[in-house]
């Protein structure tokens, strides 16, 4: 028999403790009691964060990546022509929303900043309810995006984000991503290259002063390497870097035959146009005719370099041109409704917003964990990428890679890039161990509770 | 000695640009007083001059191509350039690939209408407020003005290339008995150093040789005096500030084919034109033009692969490590005069 000693008056005070404690406690903090996880959707909507830059230099990039994301809300409520839900391999999504919930969004603005996207994320969880939050262009702002909801208990699906560090020593059991990495355009590329310009390179390295740059170039010059190129020099170079001349003119001294530039957004515009302006593609050098890679090419910064980037290789997660039903799909119906076709941002953005609905339905619940048990070793096929792989070991997709390279006869503006090889997902597999993806682990999922 | 020369070509060619942009800087501040944080907004506006005269030019009419498709399948609609309808397309080809040297004609009238309306609408307010206040109204404009342009424009950059005939390199090293290749420059850089030593020198030759320099000279020494003897100074300044703005405007049309412009190239050159302007010494314009040349020759040696082994990170500090030496060695600058902020 218990002895119980609990007063009114007592039960009145502890009450008011107890609920100024919630009340002062961060909201994901605090688990919904009913559910068992944070901001388990009430009422018939569920809400989704979509973190992108709507501001900053990758602006144009982040408008695409919220058009991809109002699309997929469309055919996930089943309006518009339900784009690659009719190709998709999975059939859980009925077009009636998540597990028959209204799906409702929210925005945030990254600014392309690690802090920004934090604070931008934190607020679309705590005020708005967000169960998920994805997004954006940039690998500084997905560890840091990632990290935080980890800590906070939501899934993040990741956006543009191709630094190893993202699925590799920053990898979180919250975190997802479907776009590719540095590992695996080194992978793809080298192959290519050597077949292109042979085995015998003389390779000079310019990178951005980043993480991003730093784990690219140790990719490109390991696969590079391995056919047997010789790395003459990499270069840092600061990333608010505008003009590039005196980095590109000392090449040519060098005596290297090929330029890579690990360099991404408005720096892979102006160091590109730098070098075509110093004639370094019109050299001949060790006998040889002078060449320009960029490891990781868009579609949206080619367009900034115009003529500059004909015949330079690179490597792509998705482009428009490809001809599997999934791409046709996106790009019909992505195509009807903005009058463009979508960049790769806007299709890996797509794509994980049906993935992380899928996981749902198939999970039966939006338990961040269901979710994260739903997703890891999922094969499916049917999103413009051919079978793919989420890797359980590390959250990160696994597909075919595309080489492409700037066209020579564009027929429009969109038609900058043409596809040399589609590189099959084994050449650009790894072992979850690999060297440029050692240190930092999963950890478990946390559903917020 | 073939790396040496090179760092210096690199190094003319960027000062060019910090040159010219400290120097709309300077004339500002010396005759008006302000300290003009939206000076390289006005650069980036005159580059977004040369792309909107290039769109002006591009202009086109829809026509049907049903031998092509386009990326959804349907018949290709193949922009065709009015300018090709009134000139015929070889001519019209030739207008749009001369877009950028064009451009300035159509930039100095347009800079010098927003530097007027900037300075009557805007600027005349905070004359006798502190610098601070300025500098605070000056960024916030130059925040405005980016945003404006990234609204019209997009955040992306936007290519504008030189005309063919500019397009390439010319070896410099073969001319000096170097072997071929070693020392290469890109002769749209050197049309922009000849057009920067153009733009300074007629710049100081107004103020030098005209009547309306001379009163503009006399008013920055003593403004009150000139204004005493029955002269509208306010006037004439007002006029300074549409050059400034325009040899600003200019700087960034000329700058368009070497990197395409995007929004926030202002922002990247201010700072560092500031910095010109402090080392040059406040208000003197030969130590502007100096100082613009002297960092960026520093600035592209600090570059150099050699150099970056041996000071790992000297490429990002230099400018600023060298501003702090001489600062601390001729704390008015390099030709600083006396009494310019130092009340």
């Amino acid at each position: 028999m218990s002895n119980s000693k609990l007063t009114r008056r007592g039960l009145i005070r502890t009450g008011a403790v107890a609920g100024a404690a919630g009340l002062a406690l961060p909201t994901y903090l605090r688990a919904d009691g009913h559910a068992g996880f944070l901001n388990a959707p009430q009422g018939d909507t569920v809400t989704l964060g979509f973190n992108v830059p709507q501001s900053g230099p990758y602006a144009d990039e982040g408008a695409d990546e919220l058009r991809a994301y109002e699309l997929a809300v469309e055919h996930l409520n089943g309006g518009g022509d339900g784009g690659m839900m009719n190709t998709f391999t999975s059939k859980a999504l009925q077009g009636n929303g998540i597990l028959g919930k209204k799906v409702e969004y929210v925005t945030g603005d990254t600014q392309t900043k690690s802090d920004a996207a934090r604070a931008s994320a934190k607020s679309m969880i705590e005020k708005d309810g967000a169960i998920m939050i994805t997004g954006g262009s940039s690998s500084g702002v997905a560890v840091a995006v990632q990290a935080l909801c980890q800590e906070a208990g939501v899934i993040f699906m990741a956006g543009l984000t191709h630094s190893n560090d993202t699925t590799g020593k920053d990898k979180r059991a919250n975190g997802f991503r479907h776009f590719f990495n540095s590992y695996m355009s080194g992978a793809a590329l080298a192959p290519v290259l050597a077949n292109a310009y042979g085995t015998d390179r003389k390779a000079y390295h310019l990178t951005a002063d980043y993480n991003w740059g730093y784990t690219t170039e140790e990719a490109v010059k390991t696969s590079t390497e391995a056919m047997g190129w010789e790395t003459v020099a990499a270069v840092k170079t600061p990333l608010t870097q505008t003009d590039f001349s005196s980095y590109i003119a000392p090449v040519l001294q060098s005596g290297a035959d090929t330029l890579v530039l690990n360099h991404y957004g408005g720096n892979m515009v102006n160091s590109l146009t730098n070098a075509v302006q110093f004639g370094l593609r019109d050299k001949q050098v060790n006998g040889k005719d002078f060449q320009i890679i960029v490891p990781l090419y868009s579609r949206l910064m080619a367009k900034g370099a115009g003529a500059n980037v004909k015949g330079i290789f690179g490597s792509t997660n998705w482009h428009w041109s490809l001809q599997d039903e999934g791409s046709k799909a996106f790009v019909q119906s992505f195509g009807t409704k903005y009058g463009f076709p979508p960049s790769q941002a806007a299709h890996t953005c797509y794509v994980q917003a049906l993935l992380y609905a899928d996981a749902v339905e198939r999970a039966g619940s939006f338990n961040p964990c269901a979710v994260v048990e739903a997703l890891e070793g999922f094969e499916f096929d049917g999103m413009g990428n051919g079978k793919t792989l989420y890797r359980a070991d590390d959250h990160q997709c696994f597909k075919d890679v595309l080489v492409v390279k700037g066209k020579e006869n564009p027929a429009s503006e969109f038609d900058l890039l043409e596809i040399v090889e589609v590189t099959p997902v084994e050449q650009v597999t790894y072992a979850p161990d690999h060297p440029q993806f050692a240190g930092g682990s999963l950890g478990t999922c946390n559903p917020g509770a | 000695m073939d790396a040496i020369i090179l760092q210096i070509l690199n190094g003319l060619d960027k000062g060019s640009a910090y040159a010219l942009i400290a120097l709309g800087l300077t004339l500002i501040f010396g005759t008006l007083g302000v300290v003009n944080f939206a000076h390289g907004a006005l650069f980036m506006i005159g580059a977004f001059c040369a792309v909107t005269l290039s769109r002006i030019l591009t202009l086109s009419h829809t026509v049907i191509d049903e031998t092509q498709k386009d990326f959804l399948g349907n018949p290709l609609k193949v922009d065709v350039p009015y300018i090709y309808d009134i000139f015929g397309q070889a001519t019209g080809d030739a207008i749009i690939d001369w877009a950028v040297p064009i451009s300035i004609l159509f930039a100095i009238p347009v800079m010098v209408g927003i530097g007027f309306a900037m300075e009557r609408g805007l600027i005349k307010h905070f004359y006798k407020r502190p610098h601070a206040d300025q500098i605070l109204v000056t960024f916030g404009l130059a925040i405005v003005l980016q945003e404006i342009i990234k609204y019209f424009y997009g955040a992306n950059p936007i290519p504008t290339p030189a005309p063919d005939a500019f397009r390439g390199s010319f070896d410099f090293g073969a001319m000096l008995g170097f072997d071929p290749n070693t020392i290469i420059y890109p002769y749209w850089r050197l049309v922009y150093f000849a057009f920067a030593a153009v733009i300074i020198g007629a710049v100081f030759a107004f103020l030098q040789f005209t009547t309306f320099g001379m009163v503009v000279r006399a008013g920055m020494a003593d403004r009150e005096t000139v204004g005493l003897l029955g002269i509208n100074i306010d006037k004439r300044f007002t006029i300074m500030f549409g050059i400034a703005a325009a040899v600003a405007g200019l700087a960034g049309v000329m700058y368009t084919p070497i990197n395409s412009p995007n929004y926030h190239m202002g922002m990247d050159f201010l700072v560092l034109s500031f910095v010109v302007v402090v080392v040059g010494g406040m208000g003197s314009l030969s130590g502007a033009v100096l100082a613009g040349f002297l960092l960026g020759i520093l600035e592209s040696f600090a570059s150099m692969a050699i150099v970056l082994e041996t000071l790992p990170g000297i490429n990002q500090i230099i400018i600023y490590l060298v501003a702090i030496i001489i600062l601390l060695t001729r704390p008015r600058g390099l030709m600083g005069r006396k009494g310019v902020m130092e009340e």
